[in-house]
């Protein structure tokens, strides 16, 4: 019985301190306190040193908090905690259907009216935006863009220039082989998406001229069994020969480590790579967009849209978290995310300044060209077979050489025929 | 006639006699002890109800709940056989199921044809008189079994990798052998296992048996014929069928090794990755939980079959000896 009271009395003692520490709290934040849901956990540190500081600098009243979920579950964890009622007040948009999807369950508040979405041209927003194009959902922060990232050691040392057109790239491959120091391209097909982000969508937009092309996939009137598809196709089954030695089994891992470490002499890239590139490699690295086919004088980027933030609807500081995505969608956020992650850019219309050399190579073919996102993403990616996995399965085919370029095409226009009719809508 | 012999006899006898009237001896026990007032034996419940309902509450439910959400569409409504109608008579997902299962049965006839015979050999090996160094060699066979399967495949991989490795092929990136080296590798990994198995029914042979036979002038092989294989051939049943089960459930090496889309071209895709893209969804394609349980649905019945020709075809037909 004294045992029981002393056990009491201590929970009483205990409960009583918690209380007043939680009333000290309290009293101490009158702030509102927002939290981030993302699945960027390697930029933890550069939400808590550089971006979060900036925005509570101006904002004295609000404070922010970074809380990241690994990449492989924050799908599925962020909708057990929006379907809980435990979400963050700010989320971070997966491009395309996974946020529409979220935004249509009614998880995502509308962000139409919110100042500062004109900063955005229709691209940027193509990718959080219903298929009526009358609702936006989430306000885009950032893009990569596609390209070669070569080795300028290299290049000097086997006497190529920068190549501008197809021909130029094919000879230049040729001469890196010829040479034998370096394995021409660093790209291998073991983890297949490789040969897809990397190898059909870096240079299939000159031949689908871009957003033109993909808007007609999904209107119906082009087919994937098209020219434009074809030739993506043919162009790619000419890297073969120069790809690394057994490059069916070459994972990503791979080949990054073969280009940082100088065995190769271009990395077909994304630009996400430029900040773990520059870390590693030892020697000078210079890039160079899709080379131009036979002939054409318009050239066409991938700029994909990639991450954006939008509005948790059962949010109890919508009003903080508004605020707060304002912020986002300004250009002083702009700057400073894209400098602190180079590799991935604003997807601002106003042009932000970059610090890193090679991000900044990559960002000025947004003048020179026309920008298109992974044909892919929006809609076609919807049913099964879904696009987006079928192409990787046919470039990885292709590249080796398991796959002729129209065995390809017919797969994927078969796939998307069994389950997609725009017309009959 | 010799000694030891006349010890085997009388011991089969005993043995004999103890199976012939186990519930007489036990109603005499019963008789003589029995209480006088019958209490509830609270202490068995104490026993059992834990287990119970662990079991119960993350083994029969969750099992017993996907079955029934087999029969409903993603959305909730009840449709009966509609999602098997699906997964055998959509070719999208009956082209990747059938592709899937037979890929399962190579798996499975790699181990049983490749590992138990290696395992059975193995344990053999180690139960010969008078060689040095048996403990090591046990322990060293049995660590890979214990290594996380990240870290097997992590390694092998790149042993098996033209640009690092020591071969010039890329035997896990072409269709035709992808499947035989992930088999193999799994047969590395896991080949202490029935060999302990082996190992420990091959020690339990009394000697004198073996020595028995040996002095009625039975060699080597004969004694392993006519002695040592009817012994074990119990075991080698409970290692195929636990072999069967594990290879039919397999998921972890293909998936580490390979990706979900166990490449090339699904040419090492099993029922495990097939199940994890259906149910998960897999980059763009999105997952439903009606179709994963539909085929972890299928997957549960051929295992049951197995089990079934196991328990019916095997289990009651092989002798098995007291010893």
């Amino acid at each position: 019985m004294r045992a029981g009271r002393k056990l009491g009395a201590l929970l009483v003692g205990i409960i009583a301190i918690a209380i007043a520490i939680a009333a000290a709290a309290s009293a101490q934040t009158k702030a509102t306190t927002i939290t981030i849901e993302s699945w960027r956990t390697d930029d933890q540190s550069i939400w808590d040193t550089k971006i979060i500081p900036a925005f509570e600098k101006s904002h004295p009243d609000i404070k922010v908090k970074f809380a990241p979920t690994a990449p492989t579950e924050y799908n599925a964890a962020l909708s057990a905690r929006l379907k809980g009622g435990t979400a963050g007040d700010v989320v971070s948009c997966r491009p395309f259907d996974e946020s529409l999807k979220l935004y249509q369950e009614g998880y995502l508040a509308s962000l139409n009216g919110l100042s500062g979405l004109s900063n955005f041209g229709s691209v940027a927003k193509s990718a959080w935006i219903t298929d009526d194009a009358k609702t936006t959902f989430c306000v885009p922060m950032a893009s990569v863009i596609h390209g070669f990232i070569y080795n300028k050691d290299a290049f000097k040392k086997v006497g190529i220039a920068v190549p501008k057109t197809e021909a130029q790239f094919w000879a230049a491959l040729a001469k890196i082989k010829k040479d034998g120091s370096y394995t021409p391209l660093a790209l291998g097909t073991h983890d297949q998406w490789e040969a897809a982000t990397m190898g059909f969508q870096n240079i299939g937009p000159n031949y689908w001229k871009g957003e033109a092309g993909r808007l007609a996939l999904i209107a119906g009137t082009a087919k994937l069994t098209d020219k434009p598809y074809l030739n993506t196709f043919k162009s790619l089954a000419k890297w073969r020969p120069y790809l690394p030695k057994g490059a069916s089994s070459v994972q990503y891992a791979d080949a990054q480590n073969l280009f940082t470490s100088g065995r190769a002499a271009i990395y077909p890239a994304g630009s996400w790579e430029i900040a773990g590139f520059t870390a590693k490699a030892k020697f000078k690295m210079g890039a160079f967009k899709p080379p131009l086919p036979a002939g054409q004088k318009t050239c066409y980027i991938s700029d994909h849209t990639d991450i954006a933030m939008g509005l948790n609807a059962h949010s109890k500081n919508a009003t903080a978290a508004k605020t707060f995505l304002t912020w986002v969608a300004s250009p002083e956020f702009g700057s400073l995310y894209a400098n602190a992650l180079p590799g991935f850019f604003s997807l601002q219309t106003k042009p932000v300044s970059l610090k890193d050399p090679l991000a900044k190579t990559f960002v000025s073919w947004r003048g020179q060209c026309k920008s298109t996102i992974r044909n892919s993403y929006q809609i076609l990616s919807r049913g099964n077979p879904n696009l987006e996995n079928e192409l990787w399965a046919t470039s990885a085919g292709v590249l080796n050489g398991t796959m002729t370029p129209a065995q390809a095409t017919s797969r994927l226009q078969k796939g998307l025929n069994k389950w997609y009719h725009p017309k009959k809508k | 006639m010799t000694l030891p012999e006349t010890t085997i006899e009388k011991e089969l006898r005993t043995t004999e006699s103890e199976q012939l009237d186990p519930l007489g001896s036990a109603a005499n026990r019963r008789r003589t002890f029995r209480p006088r007032v019958r209490r509830f034996p609270w202490h068995r419940l104490v026993f059992i109800v834990p287990a119970f309902v662990i079991y119960t509450t993350f083994m029969v439910y969750p099992l017993l709940d996907s079955l029934r959400l087999s029969m409903f569409s993603d959305a909730g409504n009840f449709v009966g056989l509609d999602n098997f109608r699906t997964l055998f008579g959509d070719s999208t997902y009956s082209h990747a199921f059938w592709n899937a299962l037979k890929h399962n049965v190579v798996f499975f006839l790699f181990h049983s044809l490749v590992q138990n015979p290696i395992a059975l050999l193995l344990a053999l090996l180690l139960t010969v008189q008078g060689v040095r160094g048996q403990a090591v060699y046990r322990t060293l066979i049995f660590v890979p079994t214990v290594l996380s399967v990240v870290v097997i495949g992590f390694i092998w991989s790149h042993i098996l990798s033209p640009l690092w490795g020591i071969v010039d092929t890329p035997y896990l990136g072409q269709s035709s052998t992808a499947l035989p080296t992930l088999s193999l590798m799994s047969v590395w990994q896991w080949v202490g296992i029935p060999m302990i198995f082996f190992y420990a029914v091959l020690i339990a042979i009394p000697h004198d048996i073996i020595e028995a036979a040996k002095v009625d002038g039975a060699g080597a092989l004969r004694v392993f014929r006519s002695v040592t294989l009817p012994l074990i051939l119990p075991m080698l049943g409970v290692i195929t069928i636990v072999t069967f089960i594990a290879n039919f459930n397999a998921f972890d090496l293909i998936y580490t090794v390979q990706g979900a889309l166990a490449g090339p071209e699904f040419s090492s895709d099993i029922l495990g990755t097939f199940f994890y893209r259906t149910a998960f969804g897999f980059q763009l394609q999105s997952g439903s939980d009606a179709m994963g349980a539909t085929v972890a649905t299928a997957m549960f019945l051929i295992i049951l079959f197995g089990v079934l020709v196991y328990m019916f075809g095997w289990a009651r037909r092989v002798q098995t000896y007291e010893m």
